[in-house]
This record gives structure tokens, sequence and C-alpha cells, in this order.
């Protein structure tokens, strides 16, 4: 086996250190009836060539060569090849947690940019080292304020990722969290009336996403106001980070609940991604996850440790603030490379051209079907009504090698044939104009029908 | 130092500050393509939601960032660099096919939106290593949902709570040994179950008496680490699951250590009844540093229908789909599928493998365990002479003596070229040296971290001071970390200190 580094020799000339005559030896506490006396039936084992070649096949069955339109929740940018460059160096790939922080500034120092360049981007005071996701992310932002406010009753907006609503549900189930759910008005934010009407002083947080499923921007300022008048506090999360360069960040907002895959994370068909939380300073006591702060050695240089370890799981057991115990390092490296990459400027360029890319692929498709929600600003994604079934449209585009939007009648089925399709700096003029034309084409007799039903499922 | 160091001899490195002290207005590492729409006014469009300004984004060229970021790198321990004893981690080597396959085209942008029919490679990936997993644990079922080992304990115990919710009977408390990981408790916590302490016996493993004492119809399950943190394997495992089964519990294994285990015995036939897996540990994925994780929950059929939604399924024209409609799952855990990424990897791990290949890493993982316990033995106390697997645990016993501690000798192991062991736990040992070496190392660089412990231990006798003031020769010494928790400086701001 090629990643054992003993020959037969060896392992003899062990288990003789050992005065053992068979490695049988070392599994005796084993139970004789439990021992497995026979192969695991799994694939037979590989040349590396084989390997490469099978994943090269799945690739192909993956939609490889497709343009898409979907975001959602998973945006696909640009990458900037350095990222996978400075990534792949073994000290960052293969260390671990760095607890012992004489050999682990590296790691270190990076979480600390990170936290700094999430709160630049924010407006948050103080930011974590990241969170598995963005969905968990909110649910345990969400737990955070419950602990802050003391209150147990959370308001969650519809317009909040539907997948990170479920994620919430499941979380809030057995901790005694009641959920109710705030309505969207017809700007596709928020229904401020509603929710005027159902935050109490009862409510220990509202969570809103901005810009929200639809990619519209809340009024958060409105709902944060709201929310403190009644002594309850904002969540506010954030799935599409570009939106950040162009786009006020929630200041309003008591805490921030990201999810960062955007800033050169791979879609990589739904993980691994990177959340973050970013609150105020005077919250950071009962913020989740790993937290790196700035302090001195010996000899007064500067230098970096995981602080703040009192919340954590490995002291307080069952009183921790969560169970978290890794964190998405890796992935938060790829996040902070992307940040430094694109800076003050590009960030703010980037985002520029997602909403000049989404603007015009809106104004066209709304020649052949209704744009939902126009009146309010939203960021690179917009919701297309049609009098076709969202999927027959997307069947007829995928035979064109488009991957058209995501249809909503699954979780919104009071939008009726309505899909939200996203926009970035990687979608061409091309293809939206090509979209745009398949978008018209209603033939009547579609020969794809039978599979349309198929697909809505999804 | 009178020592002889092998392993490592110092060298120059590269100092580097922040990336925010390099930054000045007008450098720039990126360039977009020329807009092929319209150009569009943000502040139109945008109103009062436009932003002015990115406050103090850093500003620098790719050539500084190729530096900084490998400076940095050169400030970290690694696998690659040797081995990372670190105990109850597995800190084994990540082979770069993983890496490599994880990034082909298909794979690496998958939308996890994109229609069924054009999923059927990522399917196929979820499916096949489903397969692989339940057949290595032994058990009925598997969810790869959860992303983190903790993670899949918090959806284990939702699958019990949904469990004996099902039966009527909901339950209120989990045991969990005294020698278990903090995430145990925390979990039991997260999931609204008290949490009842578990005493150890003599040998080290779970008190079959007091096991017995404390089982009754309020018991929801056993969070049970198999082999434990001491790296002993549960002898009684099956009366311990003969005794919870007998009052209707569950027992719940934490599958932390299962690389002492792998191609020997399947925890699915010594009677678990759900465990929870590190794809991170066991199946080669990388710690990047502390994460990402994956942490699959593989069960018995009785468990089935609560897994988390979706799980994937065989559709009648024998393509692969997801199926969301599944009344009593516990819900989804995490948007989407979960760490797709890391399951590449684990998959292409166990095909590098095959069967043969994992069983002769189990053993090589418990051969090299007990080289080094059998290397130290005498040299440092040994707590529990009980026979140990994949990892040992040894106690600062002899060197508190002359008042070093765990800790001090783990810092000194660094000037010596290797990564600390695990310090300060388990519990139930104080002081404890908890270490593991995985199958990745050679007698060649086991002999020199044996080696480098008993010349510490000798340091221990003559100078403990050297030891007491350990690491000699890293970038910077012992950092002061009662100051970092005390006034907390967590981001950089314009005009810091260097």
């Amino acid at each position: 086996m090629r990643y054992l580094p003993k020959s037969p020799a060896d392992r003899e000339a062990m288990l003789k250190t050992m005065g053992l005559k068979s490695v049988d030896e070392l599994f005796f506490p084993i139970p004789a009836e439990y021992r497995l006396n026979r192969d695991l039936k799994i694939p037979r084992q590989m040349a590396e060539s084989e390997i490469v070649d099978y994943f090269r096949q799945r690739s192909r069955e993956n939609a490889e060569g497709y343009t898409s339109f979907l975001g959602a929740g998973a945006y696909s940018h640009y990458r900037p090849v350095i990222i996978d460059s400075l990534i792949s160096r073994g000290e960052f790939l293969t260390a671990y947690t760095p607890y012992q922080a004489e050999i682990s500034q590296g790691t270190l120092q990076s979480i600390f940019e990170f936290q700094t360049m999430i709160c630049e981007l924010t407006g948050m005071e103080v930011a974590n080292a990241s969170m598995y996701d963005g969905s968990t992310a909110a649910a345990e932002a969400v737990m955070m304020a419950v602990r802050l406010t003391g209150r147990r009753s959370v308001i969650v907006a519809r317009s909040l990722h539907p997948e990170y609503r479920e994620v919430l549900a499941t979380y809030a189930t057995h901790q005694g969290m009641p959920l109710s759910i705030a309505g969207f008005d017809d700007t596709g934010r928020v229904d401020l009336k509603e929710l005027e009407k159902s935050i109490t002083t009862e409510t220990a947080c509202v969570l809103i996403q901005s810009p929200n499923f639809f990619g519209t921007i809340e009024d958060v300022a409105a709902i944060a106001a709201m929310a403190h008048k009644n002594g309850a506090m904002l969540v506010v999360s954030i799935a599409e980070a570009v939106s950040l360069g162009i786009v006020e960040p929630p200041r309003g907002a008591d805490i921030i609940a990201m999810e960062a895959q955007s800033f050169g994370v791979p879609v990589g068909f739904g993980g691994p991604y990177c959340g973050v939380i970013a609150t105020r300073e005077k919250f950071v006591r009962q913020m989740p996850g790993r937290l790196v702060g700035q302090t001195a050695d010996k000899q007064g240089r500067r230098g970096f440790v995981l602080t703040l370890a009192t919340r954590e799981q490995h002291i307080r057991r069952e009183k921790a603030t969560s169970n978290i115990c890794t964190n998405q390092a890796l992935v938060a490296l790829m996040v902070n490379i992307f940040m430094t990459v694109y800076g003050k400027v590009g960030l703010k360029e980037l985002a520029k051209q997602n909403l000049a890319k989404s603007a015009y692929a809106a104004s066209q498709f709304a020649k052949h079907g209704e744009v939902l929600f126009s009146s309010a600003p939203r960021f690179n994604e917009f919701v297309v009504k049609t009098t076709e079934d969202s999927h027959a449209i997307n069947n007829r585009l995928l035979g064109h090698k488009l991957i058209g939007g995501f249809p909503l009648k699954k979780f919104y089925p009071e939008l009726g044939n309505a899909a939200l399709w996203c926009c970035t700096e990687l979608t061409t003029r091309s293809a939206i104009d090509a979209a745009t034309g398949l978008l018209a084409e209603n033939t009547g007799s579609e020969p794809e029908k039978e599979e349309a039903k198929e697909e809505v499922a999804r | 130092m009178k020592h002889t160091i092998r392993k490592a001899t110092r060298h120059v490195n590269q100092n580097e500050g922040l990336i925010f002290e390099k930054s000045s207005a007008g450098k720039a590492a990126w360039k977009l393509p020329p807009l092929d729409v319209p150009e569009v006014d943000a502040e139109k469009l945008l109103g009062s939601s436009a932003r002015k300004d990115l406050g103090n984004m850093p500003e620098v060229s790719e050539i500084e960032i190729i530096r900084h970021f490998t400076r940095l790198s050169t400030w970290n321990y690694a696998i690659d660099l040797g081995m990372y004893p670190l105990g109850s981690c597995t800190m084994k080597y990540n082979p770069r096919v993983n890496e490599a396959v994880a990034r082909v085209e298909g794979i690496a942008n998958g939308h996890p939106y994109q229609p069924e029919k054009i999923s059927q490679g990522a399917l196929q990936i979820l499916k096949t290593l489903s397969e692989c997993l339940i057949e290595i644990t032994g058990m009925d079922a598997i969810t790869l949902q959860p992303a983190a080992g903790a993670h899949g304990e918090m959806t284990g115990l939702l699958m019990v709570r949904a469990y004996h919710h099902s039966k009527g009977k909901p339950r209120k408390k989990i045991l969990i040994p005294d020698s278990a990981h903090g995430t145990n408790p925390a979990t039991a916590a997260m999931v609204d179950y008290a949490v009842e302490n578990l005493k150890s016996d003599s040998r080290g493993m779970v008190d079959i008496g007091a096991l017995a004492a404390q089982m009754n119809e309020d018991v929801a399950a056993l969070m049970l680490t198999n082999p434990n943190t001491l790296g002993v394997f549960e002898q009684d495992i099956h009366k311990i699951a003969d005794i919870l089964h007998a009052k209707g519990g569950l027992l719940y294994m934490d599958g932390a250590n299962m690389n002492a285990l792998v191609g020997k015995v399947r925890p699915g036939d010594f009677g678990v009844d759900l465990m929870h897996l590190n794809l991170h540990k066991t199946f080669s994925t990388p710690h990047g540093g502390g994460g990402p994780g994956s942490g699959p929950v593989a069960i018995k059929k009785a468990l089935k229908p609560f897994l988390p939604t979706p799980v994937v399924v065989t559709k009648p024209d024998g393509t692969l789909g997801f199926d969301y409609d599944r009344p009593h799952s516990v819900g989804r855990v995490r948007a989407f599928y979960g760490n797709f990424g890391m399951f590449v990897r684990a998959l292409a791990y166990i095909q590098a493998n095959g069967p043969d290949g994992l069983r002769q890493t189990t053993e090589d993982a418990v051969l090299n365990a007990n080289y080094i316990r059998k290397g130290l033995e005498g040299t440092y106390d040994l707590p529990y002479s009980t026979p140990t697997m994949h990892e040992v645990v040894f106690s600062d016993k002899l060197q508190a003596k002359k008042g070093v501690r765990t800790m001090d000798i783990a810092k000194r192991l660094i000037d010596y070229g290797f990564h600390p062991y695990t310090t300060a736990f388990p519990l139930i040992v104080p002081g404890a040296l908890m270490i593991e070496p995985t199958e990745s190392e050679s007698i060649e660089e086991m002999d020199l971290f044996i080696d480098a412990m008993k010349s510490i231990a000798d340091e221990v006798e003559e100078d403990p001071q050297t030891v007491l003031d350990a690491p000699h020769w890293t970038r910077v010494s012992r950092l002061d970390e009662t100051a970092a928790a005390r006034k907390p400086v967590l981001r950089w701001k314009p005009g810091a200190s260097q």
C-alpha cells in the first residue's frame, strides 16, 4: 500500500522488539466473536491513474461544460489561481487546529487577518474564525441572540433561504425556541406591517437575509428599529458575500451570520463552504466558534493565539456556547486570499459587474416574463415569473447546455411559475441573450414535457 | 543544551507583517475583463443601499500576496514536515490525489441545485461512499450531511430523540463516560438532554456495575468512544450494549478513534446502534489548520425513518436522485448535502487502499502506537497498563516531581522538531500525554520521536529549567494567553503598533 512507510521486514522487526509473534496479538483485546475474518466488501485497491479516471468520468456525468444561471445560496465567481497555489502548501493544508501557537503562527495570523477583513466588510466589531456554513451560522447566531436576550421566541423572514429556515427549525426543535414566520410583501421584502405586529417583548430576535433569497435588499434600518424598540435583536444572514462590495452592510444588525462561499470557494455541489459570525464587541463572550487574538511573547514580540476558549466545549463541556469543535480553516484561508486579491477597489468593481450583468439580464428577460419585486433594489439575483412551467423552460435550456433559474414553486407555491435567476461577473452577454431567446420560445408541444415532471421534485 | 537534537536544525525564516501594513492606494492584484453589457449607475439602482467605501480593505499586488502567505506558511508545523502525534486527532498523511480529483471541473463546479439528471456523477459519488462507509461500520444506512464530528453527534442525538419519541417514551438523559471528549456533553446539551457522568473502572474502561446501576428508562443513550480516549478497546462492549438494550436505550459510538478498527472489526457487529465518523481523521481528508471536517452518521435500520433530508435514492428508471419526502425525518442539519468536497477525498482514499490496504493501515496504526508505548514505558508513567490500540496515554507523574508538567514537555518537543502530543486530556488522567502516531510514520521517524521524548525526560532530571522555558527555537516564545483573553484584540486597526 503506497501510503504506508514500512517494509514487511520493518513490521517483523517491530513485532520482535515488542516480543510479539504476529500483529493479530495486538487485536486480542477485541472479543474474538466480533473480529472480522474476511475482506471488507468495498472496491479493490486502485492505482492513482484509475482513481483519476474514475473521478473524471463522474465529472463528465455532472454538468461539465454547462453555463449556469443558478445562485440561491451557491454562487459561481472567478477564483484567482493563486488561491489554490497557496492553500496547497502542505504547511496550511496538513496542519491541525492552531492550539500550539508557537508553531502555528501562519494559520493564526491569517485567521486574524480574516477576522479583520470580515469586520471591515460587515461593519461589525468582531468576527469569528469561521463556522460550518451560512445555514448553521444563522442557526447558531439565533441561539446566541436567545442567550443574550434571555428570551426565546424567534421571528424568521420567509425571504430567508428556505434551506436555512429548515436548518434553524431542526436546531430549534429541542431548545424551546418557538419560531414564527414573517412574510414578504409585493416588493419581495419583509412585510414591515406584519413584522411590526408580530414582534413582542418575548421576541429574542428577528432573522432576515439581505440581499434576501429573491436577491432583494431588505430595509435593514427599519427592521432594526422595530426589533430594538421591543428589546429584540436583529440577526442578518448574508448568503452572497460579493454583494458587500457595493451594497451597504446591515449596520443596524446585532449579529451577522454570513456565508463567504462567494469569496473564492468552489461551488462544489454544496460544500465545504465558509460560515462566519460577526457581532458587536460587547456580545463576544456569547459568540460560538473559534477566535484568534493578538498578544505578545516573553520577549514582547507580536504573536497570535486562540483566545476566549472558556466559551468552548473542550473547557466548558455541557455549558459551552456551542458544541462546535472544528471550523472551516482552510476554506476561510481561500476566502482570506480572495479578499486580499480584490481588496478595497477590486471588490467594488467586481460587485459592480455583477450588478450590471443581472440588470441587463433582468431587462432582457422582462421581454418574455414578468420580473417580480422590481420596485426594490437588488444585487445579482432576480425572480422571473412566466406563463410556462419553470421546469419546462429549464429543460429547453438544458438542450443548449444552459442551466436555467432555480424553480421556486417547491418553496414558494404562491409565486406560481417563478424562478430565481442569478448572474455573476462570469455570466456572458451571449449566454444571457441565448437564455432570453429560449425563454421566449414556447412552441406549446414540448417533446420534453414528460421529463419536466420528473424535475419538479427539485 | 547538552542533548543532541537530530530531527531539526535552526534556519533563517522570513519576517512578515500583517497584510494591512503592506497596503497602499493604487496597488492591485486583480483585473476584470471588459464589461460586455451596459454599465450601470450603482447609486441609481441601489439608492440608499449603495455602499460608499470599503474601509481598510488592503490594496496589494500579486507577488506580495504570494510572499505574504508563503512566509506565513513556513511558520506552521504540518504533517508534511513530520510526525504529528496528537492523540484522538488521527493526523495521518493527506494523499495528494484526493486534492487533484476534488478539483476536476464537474466535481469542483457542480451546483447543488442543478437538475438531477445532470448530477448523476455527484450522486454516484454520494452513493458509493455511503455504501463503503456502511460496509466499513457494519451499519444499515448513513447520512453524509453533518459538516463535522460534533455536528454528526448532534444529528445522531436528534435521531435518538426522534426514535424514543416514536416509541411514545421521550427520555431525559444521556450517559457519558468521564473519559469522553468535551463535544459529547456539549452536544447532549444542545439536544436538550441532561448529561450523566459514567465512571471508568481501574482498567480505564466503562464500569459495568456503575452502568447497570445508572441505566434506567430515562436514559436515551450512552455515548461511547471505542476504543476510548485511553486507546483501550471496551472489552465488555457486548455487556454494555446488552445493558442499554435491555432497558430500551441506544448505544451511540463516537467514531473519533475508528482508525483502530477499520477492516478488523465493525461497530455494527458489536451492538452499536448509531455512530459518527470523522472523514478528516480516519479517511485522510486534510485538517487544513482546523477544518473543514465532515461527520457522517451511520445507523441501524430502526433509525432509518429519522435520517436528515434529503437522502439519495435509486429511482424507478435506474437513475439516482434525492428523496425529500420523509415525514419522520429529524429535518435538515445543513444547507445542501454536506461537505461534498470531503466525500470526494474520502472515497479516493478508500479506493487507493481497497480492503487489504485499509486492513494493513489499521494494523500499522496499532503497531506504531504499541511500538511507541514500548519505547517510552519506564521513562514516562503509564497510568493504565491495559493493552492499547491506536494511541497510548502516559502521565507526567514522574516529571511533575521536578515541577515539569505535560505542557512543558510538549513545548520542549517542539524544539526537537515534533508537534506536541495531546496534553491534559483525557480528564481521567491528570497531566496526560496522549500519543497517536497513526500508520503514516516510519520506524525512523518514530525512533527519532522516542529518542526526543527520552532526551527530554533526561533534561527534566538534569536541567528542568530548559524544559520549563521551552520552546527555545521557535520564531515566538510562549505567548501570553492570559493577556489575550483579558483584553481581547481580535482584529487589526489602523495605527495599531506592530
